[in-house]
């Protein structure tokens, strides 16, 4: 059981680095747009796809 | 494409395979495509399809779920010029990462994901640019791209191609707030429920295990990361909970977050106490969903307002950003101007399909506008020299020059956004009573959560203090003070849209209550310009045949009569006309297959023959035009102010709701009488003076009677003040100028029984909300008391309240 002195503290490191990875993400626009990118699975392109700035 | 079997393309063969509009018999447009061939309804559609697919875009057709807008002929090389000018997008564009620069557009007309699709696509194709996105729930596109390599204007002439209006469009300080607070919510969000997720996990095993199962140590380790992870998410999640409190407690008052605060802080405090000194229970697990939980709600809420309230802003975006300024004395010549650099008295060329850039004055001859925007009425409007013009109405004919008179804010769009803003500002009634009592309910939360606490220290101590948390969490009048709001947002966006501006705050709850409609003046309900109303012929021949001669005398005359004449006539085979003499003031002379004609009043078309005119009307106070020859008599025209086309429609519709109409009128009686009559109005007040009027306001209200009162809302505001609720025909007024509770910005009477079936909608989606909130706090009350509401549940319950209610609201949009 000891290990959990090991996992738990890790478990709390892994929630803030979620967190922070949902913040970066909400920062870098990925949620503005809930509605078109669908589309791009469904379109045969075999193009690049737009370049995205974060 | 692949060598597979291409996917079938829809579009049957009678409706053009891109915008789906009938194909007109005889027409030659199309081209074959792999998965057969495509018919088009014009030479635009067909270019367009054949760009699509000549850049493998074909795809669009396949997943596109709507119609492509029909494109449109423009001439816009010198607008698409404008956009270039250092100086011009300096308003629009800024500077982006490695030198390039970015812009974001506004996109009208598109219908599906698919146009977004597309439109990016597009773009990207265009040189130069290197970024595009299309973001179709805000209409809005945002294009990045190298000054060196390509220009702005490319890639908006691109999407116009498309047919699809696009304009650069400048970032409000509003949208930029709105998109800032999207994301924060978003943020907290993510905190609470990552929060609650993991927090969830270190408390279940405390409940599932048997005592002495965990070893203490582990226990408490676990209560530290749940402590540790609660943190962020009353420091930052809840944070709007604690600010809205203190705020409100600042002005000392009781807001709905001060018992959701004081739950989460008391909630937070005891368990952190706990973890400190290594006794007692810990609730952080409630306390992080519940946050989450309140924190989704604002967000769909937040959403839900936030497509409420789309309908209403942004009207101005119709508002061109270019326009043509005529040098003095030209009438073609002149120079691209920026429109927010135009002043009053400049000139303005306004070319076939442009949107006007201000308000202004027609300097041709004459001009089609569409004023769809203003009056939903999609039909275009002629307008004759001097007429008033709006900005961001299309010119649907030819070029014309117009005068600016006004500009910027000062402009009828601009004025009507004020207008329906300050209605939204303003607080209604019922909105007050839900206030007020939301006030004093919070106080009736915390004495409640207060007792309750109480109670249970003398029956189980441990509970004590979680009953009190779920009493002032689960009773927050949230819902009660968002019932009047949501109603009040939806609703006046909805009727914007029909082209009823509610200007007051009051006015959609009078209209819901009113009993009585009362007319002012006869001209709300005709259409004010002359209209052939009756033909007496006094021989053998046809009306009709009378009618074409009268109408071909006066072709071409700018005189209403002639007009009247000309309209009554429209479509038929006129006869030609040889010579024509008028006298002004007298009629008209002219020969017309060999046969002298006169035209005009009864003494000078009588002068042609000398017998006397016939009896008819003698008592009318329209107007009568006389046709004859040199034989006699051949017909007589009355020419009068003719009803509304929708009058007579629109006031059986109210009388089918229950309204009393009534027409109070200063012209004289047979003229009311004739009105009424033909509307079937039964009480009639002719020849009233305004004070006279007033009286008759009063009397009604006396009886206990509700009157709406509709009017010109220029020159009789003292009777229409008097009334419980004024609504003034917008009809080409200067809004500004208008002293009425509500404008009918369409001018059209069928969009008044509409606002009325509205306002009354509005009022029972209220009611119902008010019921439901109270009710729910009614219900859950008595079981938070009991104990037998735990937090969790009293989150989930006071978030879901408060959605039902902006979900009731939202019923408001879109239906008949």
């Amino acid at each position: 059981m000891d290990i959990l002195y090991l996992l738990i503290p890790l478990s709390v490191v892994l929630a803030v680095a979620a967190g922070a990875a949902f913040w970066l993400a909400v920062d870098g626009g990925q949620f503005d747009d809930l509605d078109r990118p669908a589309l791009d699975v469904v379109v045969d392109d075999d193009r690049p796809a737009p370049r995205r700035t974060p | 494409m692949s060598g597979a079997a291409p996917p079938a393309l829809p579009g049957a063969a009678t409706d053009c395979f891109h915008c789906g509009l009938p194909v007109p018999a005889g027409a030659a447009f199309g081209f074959d495509a792999p998965g057969g061939g495509r018919a088009f309804c014009c030479a635009g559609c067909e270019a367009v399809s054949r760009a699509i697919s000549g850049r493998g875009l074909d795809d669009y057709y396949r997943v596109r779920a709507a119609a492509a807008p029909t494109p449109q002929p423009r001439h816009d090389a010198e607008e698409l010029a404008l956009y270039d000018d250092a100086a011009v997008q300096q308003r629009f564009a800024r500077e982006a990462a490695g030198g390039s620069r970015e812009a974001a557009l506004l996109v009208d007309a598109m219908r599906c994901t698919a146009c977004a699709w597309l439109i990016e696509r597009v773009m990207l194709a265009v040189p130069g640019v290197v970024e595009a996105r299309v973001q179709l729930d805000s209409r809005r596109a945002v294009v990045r791209w190298d000054p060196a390599a390509g220009t702005l204007s490319a890639a908006i002439a691109a999407i116009r191609a498309l047919g699809y209006p696009a304009w650069p469009y400048e970032p409000r300080r509003a949208a930029e707030a709105d998109r800032r607070e999207r994301r924060a919510m978003l943020r907290r969000l993510w905190v609470a429920g990552l929060g609650m997720m993991q927090v969830m996990m270190y408390a279940v095993p405390a409940y599932i295990a048997g005592a002495g199962d965990i070893p203490p140590d582990i226990a408490r380790l676990m209560d530290w990361a749940g402590l540790l992870l609660t943190l962020p998410v009353i420091g930052y999640s809840a944070a709007p909970f604690f600010a809205g409190a203190a705020r409100s407690l600042r002005h000392r008052s009781l807001g709905m977050d001060v018992p959701v605060a004081l739950g989460l802080l008391a909630a937070f405090a005891a368990s952190t106490v706990a973890t400190l000194r290594g006794t007692g229970a810990v609730y952080f697990d409630s306390i992080t969903m519940f946050v989450f939980l309140l924190a989704a709600g604002r967000y769909l809420e937040f959403h839900a307002r936030r497509r409420a309230g789309l309908g209403l802003a942004h009207l101005d975006r119709y508002m061109p950003h270019a326009a043509h300024r005529l040098r003095e004395g030209s009438a073609v010549e002149g120079e691209p101007v920026a429109a927010a650099l135009l002043v009053p008295g400049d000139r303005v060329l306004v070319r076939a399909g442009e949107a006007l850039p201000a308000d202004g004055e027609l300097e041709s001859p004459s001009a089609w506008v569409n004023e769809a925007l203003l009056t939903g009425e999609s039909r275009a409007m002629p307008r004759e020299r001097g007429a008033g013009l709006l900005g961001g109405s299309v010119n649907a004919g030819s070029a014309f020059a117009m005068r600016v008179t006004r500009v910027g804010p000062r402009t009828t769009i601009a004025t009507l956004e004020r207008l329906v803003e300050r209605a939204l500002a303003e607080r209604p009634r019922w909105a007050q009573v839900a206030h007020r009592a939301s006030a004093a309910f919070v106080a009736g939360v915390l004495f409640a959560a207060l007792a309750a606490g109480l109670a249970w220290l003398t029956i189980d101590p441990e509970r004590a203090l979680w009953v009190a948390v779920s009493v002032l969490i689960v009773t927050c009048p949230c819902a009660l003070s968002l019932a009047a709001p949501a109603a009040m947002t939806v609703s006046l966006g909805e009727l914007a849209r029909r082209g009823f501006i509610a200007s007051r705050g009051h006015a959609i709850e009078a209209l819901a209550a009113a009993t009585d409609v009362v007319f002012d003046k006869t001209g709300t309900l005709t259409a004010g310009r002359p209209r052939l109303l009756e033909v007496v012929a006094f021989r053998r021949r046809t009306g009709v045949h009378a009618l074409a001669i009268a109408a071909a005398m006066g072709r071409g005359s700018s005189h209403p009569l002639d007009r009247a004449l000309a309209a009554a006539a429209a479509g038929k085979p006129l006869p030609r006309v040889d010579s024509h003499a008028s006298t002004p003031g007298a009629g008209a002379e002219a020969v017309v297959g060999g046969r002298r004609y006169r035209i005009g009043q009864a003494r000078f078309a009588g002068e042609l023959h000398g017998k006397p005119a016939p009896m008819a009307w003698m008592h009318t106070a329209d107007t009568v035009a006389w046709l004859a020859d040199e034989a006699g008599w051949i017909a007589a025209f009355r020419i009068g102010d003719g009803l509304r086309p929708e009058a007579a429609g629109a006031v059986a519709a109210l009388h089918a709701l229950g309204l009393r109409v009534h027409l109070l009128t200063g012209d004289e009686p047979a003229v009311a009488h004739r009105v009424a009559g033909e509307l079937g109005i039964e009480r009639v007040r002719s020849r009233a003076s305004p004070e006279g009027k007033q009286d008759y306001v009063r009397a009604l209200q006396r009886e206990g009677r509700r009157v709406a009162m509709v009017g010109d809302g220029v020159n009789d505001a003292p009777v229409l003040g008097l009334a419980d609720v004024s609504v003034a025909m917008g009809e080409g007024a200067d809004l500004a100028q208008l002293k009425a509770d509500a404008v009918l910005a369409s001018g059209s009477l069928a969009d008044l029984v509409g606002a009325v079936r509205l306002a009354r909608r509005t009022r029972r989606v209220l009611r119902q909300n008010l019921g439901w909130a109270l009710g729910y706090n009614a219900v859950v009350l008595p079981l938070a008391f009991a104990g037998m509401v735990t937090p969790l549940v009293a989150g989930i319950g006071m978030a879901s309240s408060s959605l039902v209610v902006v979900a009731n609201a939202l019923r408001l949009r879109g239906r008949g």
